[in-house]
């Protein structure tokens, strides 16, 4: 035994310093060739220049135009589809949040709304969430935004809907069959790593801009959460229990509907409430392809710079993702608190959930028949206080802070994101590639090298290659700062109960929030430009990597801490001698999932001046002869999040090993 | 290793009948995992490997191997093993929650491998019943409603099986937690649900998986004692698996000892005691309190002619630990007698060997 570990260790160590040494040769050569080939075979195509594929897609979006209502697959497909979920979204809209017919307004107004709210938590879960419920909904109807949020929340609901009924019995499907388990895992892991952006783009195609199409999206980006989650829970369902019901002789439905179903019921729940976040953080994106509600307010006013209203509705997310997140939350846990408080509480819930049904229903028939109850009172003047709030507070920060902020954008900016991001759109594109296929072939292998490679040759026939580049080189800066952020304070959280325990919450809460909103805040400090997205996707894809850190450190066995600090380790050896190096695979899994989560924002930092990739999808959407170019753009940054993450995660199957 | 089966007439109490067709019978019973399985019990060659060979040649693991035994009406049998000795997985080829390779298993007259499975669903539902080593119970019932599953599960109506499982709660000494759900009661408790849950569907047999091993020692005392008020009380056939050679000679009027798959030796506890069949079963009983095993039979030698011939008498089943208060006060050999013939003498000499804990009987 400790003769073959003397054999293999110097081995592995000159491993690892050779792949380090290949690394950094690779760069060297790159620099090199750098410095010789610069500006040659860039492929740079100016904004307005398309290519021949972009003309294609251009024409084929014309082709599906012209025939869309003459194409039996479109006719009886595509468009039957579509009409199902406008039906379905319009009749949500015209129950809670546009006006029908003759009606001037909704059927349910802003009362009914608010008692629903507060009941369905309240039955749900229990009466503080329903407070909080109720307190939201009044907020959004203070902030002069009740039918912009009731617009979101209807896309948001009709998409759940929908989505779960696909979901769920997917999840159950997966949870039982290892097979379709096996099948369906991978391309839920696909579907993940995708920016929300790239779903909006070949949707449009299909489903025209508009509602169903924000929808779709929504479902789609929201139902694997709920697959998996629903699979995870059937399959750790313990096998002694499944056995004992066997013994007993249960048939396949009892042990379904009998033993698996209701163990799994919280870990579900937790599905569910996952699906909701992921569809509220899609449907203010889908604002690019014409969603009404929240999010349009936010497009529209980061696209004029109207940092003042964008706040405002940012802050109407950031409240309804509260509200949504805490009731799903304390649903998952509600029936555990029940079941302890005793049985009193249980023969009472029956009689005081039907005096709410009846209250609930008056506030409701009120709501529907008179105008005070159905039109949110006052103008919305809390609104316009905290855009003015915001507004002023800019303008301070603006006055007061652009020495501080300006000199940090401008070291960033020009030390680390100027220089990587002209190597990058400078050197041949041929360059660029063969140092990407070495370097996945040096740190993730001969299969994440062929990956490489097929990624980069797409990406050239793409047509976006140098925007691709630039993009390429705002996330890497902004994974490369997320991963310090990220190391500090994982390493302080998994050492530190202490810290972990105040600190978790906020990062929990935080990545709830739909990515949109982190950008208003930093374009209020840094104004439109590329940092202003490298923050927000910073400040966003952060939490992520330090909860994995977190997790990796706090795995480390303590004996083994125990050991070295016996050893007499100071803390500094402990952290970079023991503990770093034992969660060299959570490091590995933080850098791959910070890769995606900072994609994902810098592509939508494309709306405040980080142009590039972003900036071509979201052109592509409002100008038609841009929307083959933005086709492609979408289809670069798939190609960029499929390169990522296989190069990172066979780099972490490797470290793990 | 040939598995020895010692027949010698019952212990008396055991409400045995040599007579009586057997509950279960096991016949040349195997279980393989692994690729293409079925071949290893057909092949007289790879019957003949061992373990690790036969892991080598073919990727399969063979853990039940060629198994026979029959329990009788009303015994506990028990089935004694350490980890990995297959044991687990023959009980649950008895009731093919673990399909059988090979072999037959034959509860009242038929193969239990032929039932289809609505037949074999039946059985389990009112024939046998099983209790896990980790309880398996369901977290979001009550006891009574985990009690009451399998009853549930046949279609019986609400009322009558909630009755019944009340009946049977408080058979098990969990009166008063009916209402209580599993994560509230400790390990033991939970267990005695389990127990609870088997009894419920008044089974011909229970099954029993190391139903104890998770538990504190105190606690699977007084669980082994609970087994044994409840199997003189409802008499069921049981058949129970155990690594624990103590709980094996409490509670087992037979033993089957299994090492890598086969049995080693099945008998009654003072046979594996009285004449291991090999080297393993006897480092097994090794540290086995002999005089709390062993019966007089073990230890009396033939009388000679100037042995004095009045002693008082005493039955060879009696177990030398009860014996030994009369033969040493006796100042003459006892007489060890069955149906009035006299089988052998036994004296203090004897009797010291054993409680002294010397080496002695076969």
């Amino acid at each position: 035994m400790t003769v073959a570990l003397d054999k293999t260790a110097p081995l592995a160590g000159a491993r690892r310093l050779s792949r380090r040494m290949v690394v950094a040769a690779i760069l060297v050569v790159w620099l090199v060739l750098f410095a010789v080939f610069r500006g040659r075979q860039t492929l740079t195509l100016a904004a307005a220049d398309l290519t021949g594929l972009h003309r294609w897609f251009n024409d084929v979006n014309d082709t599906i135009g012209a025939n869309r209502n003459t194409n039996p697959l479109f006719l009886y497909f595509f468009n039957e589809i579509r009409l199902v979920i406008d039906n379905l979204v319009g009749f949500v809209q015209h129950l809670i949040s546009q006006p029908t017919g003759a009606r001037p307004v909704p059927q349910i107004g802003w009362l009914g709304v608010v008692g629903l709210a507060g009941y369905v938590s309240w039955a749900v879960a229990n009466w503080r969430v329903a407070l909080l419920a109720v307190a939201g909904f009044a907020f959004f109807g203070l902030q002069g935004l009740w039918q912009e949020s009731m617009d979101t929340l209807s896309l948001t609901v009709s998409a759940v809907l929908v989505a779960l009924l696909f979901a769920l019995p997917l999840g159950v499907w997966a949870g039982l069959s290892d097979r379709f388990n096996r099948i369906v895992t991978p391309l839920l892991d696909f579907m993940q790593t995708m920016p929300t952006f790239v779903y909006l783009a070949p949707l449009t195609l299909f489903f025209l801009i508009g509602p169903a199409s924000a929808t779709i999206a929504t479902l789609i980006y929201a139902a694997p959460p709920a697959i998996r989650i629903t699979a995870h829970a059937i399959r750790s369902v313990p096998e002694s229990t499944v056995e004992a019901a066997d013994s007993l002789g249960a048939t396949r439905r009892q042990t379904l509907l009998k033993v698996l179903l209701p163990m799994s019921r919280r870990t579900v729940v937790m599905g569910v409430n996952q699906t909701i976040m992921a569809a509220l953080a899609m449907v203010t994106i889908a604002a690019l392809i014409d969603a009404p509600g929240l999010g349009k307010t936010v497009v529209q006013a980061l696209q004029s710079l109207d940092v003042g209203t964008a706040f405002n509705a940012g802050l109407a997310i950031v409240v309804m993702a509260i509200v949504l997140d805490r009731v799903t939350t304390a649903a998952s846990g509600r029936e555990e608190a029940a079941r302890r408080s005793g049985s009193r509480f249980l023969t009472w819930r029956r009689p005081l959930l039907a005096v709410g049904a009846v209250g609930t229903a008056i506030l409701v028939y009120l709501s529907h028949t008179y105008v005070w109850a159905a039109e949110f009172p006052g103008d919305g003047g809390t609104g316009s206080s905290i855009a003015s709030a915001a507004d002023t507070a800019t303008t301070w920060a603006q006055d007061h802070l652009s020495g501080i902020t300006n000199t940090a954008r401008d070291i960033i900016t020009n030390g680390l994101l100027n220089p990587f991001q002209s190597l990058l759109t400078d050197s041949p594109w041929w360059l660029v590639g063969a140092a990407l296929v070495a370097l996945g072939a040096v740190l993730g292998g001969r299969f994440a090298a062929v990956t490489a490679a097929v990624c980069v040759g797409l990406l050239v026939g793409t047509g976006v290659w140098s925007d691709s580049m630039t993009t390429l080189a705002s996330t890497v800066v902004a994974t490369v700062l997320v991963m310090v952020l990220g190391v500090v304070f994982g390493v302080w959280m998994g050492r530190s109960v202490l810290v972990d325990r105040v600190l978790r919450p906020t990062l929990d809460a935080a990545q709830v929030m739909p990515p949109f909103v982190y950008l208003v805040p930093f374009l209020a400090l840094f104004g439109a430009t590329r940092f202003t997205a490298i923050v927000a996707a910073v400040v966003y894809a952060a939490p992520v990597a330090m909860k994995i850190i977190a997790d990796g450190v706090r795995a480390v066995p303590e004996t083994t801490v125990e050991a070295a600090t016996s050893a007499g380790c100071n803390t500094w050896q402990i952290i970079t001698k023991v503990q770093l190096p034992m969660s060299r695979s959570a490091l590995t899994l933080a850098t791959n999932q910070g890769l995606i989560y900072v994609l994902s924002m810098v592509v939508v930092g494309g709306l405040v001046g980080a142009g590039a990739l972003g900036y071509d999808v979201v052109a592509g959407f409002s100008q038609g002869e841009l929307y083959g170019k933005g086709l492609a753009a979408g289809l670069a940054i798939v190609l960029l999040g499929v390169m990522f993450d296989r190069i990172t995660q066979a780099a972490a199957r490797r470290t793990g090993a | 290793m040939t598995p020895t089966q010692t027949e010698v007439p019952q212990r008396h109490g055991t409400p045995q009948d040599p007579d009586t067709t057997p509950v279960i019978s096991v016949r040349r019973l195997w279980k393989v995992f692994g690729p293409k399985a079925d071949r290893v019990p057909e092949s007289a060659e790879l019957c003949g490997l061992s373990r690790r060979e036969l892991m080598e040649r073919t990727g399969c693991t063979a853990a039940v191997r060629d198994v026979d035994f029959e329990v009788s009406p009303g015994e506990v049998f028990v089935v004694m093993g350490l980890s990995g000795s297959g044991k687990s997985t023959l009980v649950r080829c008895l009731t093919r929650l673990i399909e059988p390779t090979a072999g037959e298993v034959v509860f009242e007259g038929q193969d239990i491998r032929d039932a289809d499975d609505r037949h074999l669903r039946e059985l389990r539902r009112r024939k046998f019943s099983m209790v896990f080593q980790h309880f398996g119970l369901l977290p979001h019932r009550r006891v009574v409603d985990n009690v009451a599953f399998g009853l549930e599960i046949r279609g019986m109506g609400r009322a009558e099986r909630t009755r019944r499982a009340q009946e049977v709660v408080e058979l098990v000494g969990l009166a008063g937690y009916e209402n209580s759900y599993p994560d509230q009661l400790s390990g033991g408790m939970q267990q005695r649900v389990g127990l609870a849950r088997a009894l419920a569907g008044d089974p011909d047999v229970l099954f029993f998986d190391e139903p104890f091993s998770a538990l504190d020692p105190l606690i699977r005392r007084d669980m082994q004692n609970e087994v044994i008020r409840l199997h003189h009380e409802v008499g069921k056939t049981m058949v129970f698996i155990t690594h624990d050679l103590s709980e094996a000679l409490k509670l087992g009027d037979r033993i089957l000892i299994m090492r890598d798959g086969r049995t080693v030796q099945c008998g009654r506890g003072d046979e594996l005691v009285g004449a291991p069949a090999d080297d393993y079963v006897r480092e097994f009983v090794k540290d086995v309190p002999r005089g709390d095993v062993l019966t007089l039979r073990w230890i009396m030698r033939p009388a000679e002619p100037d042995d004095a011939l009045d002693g008082p008498e005493l039955g060879p089943d009696v177990v030398v630990r009860e014996a030994t208060r009369a033969v040493l006060a006796a100042d003459r050999p006892v007489k060890v007698v069955e149906n009035g013939k006299l089988l052998g003498i036994v004296g203090d000499e004897e009797i010291l060997a054993v409680v002294a804990g010397q080496e002695g009987g076969a």
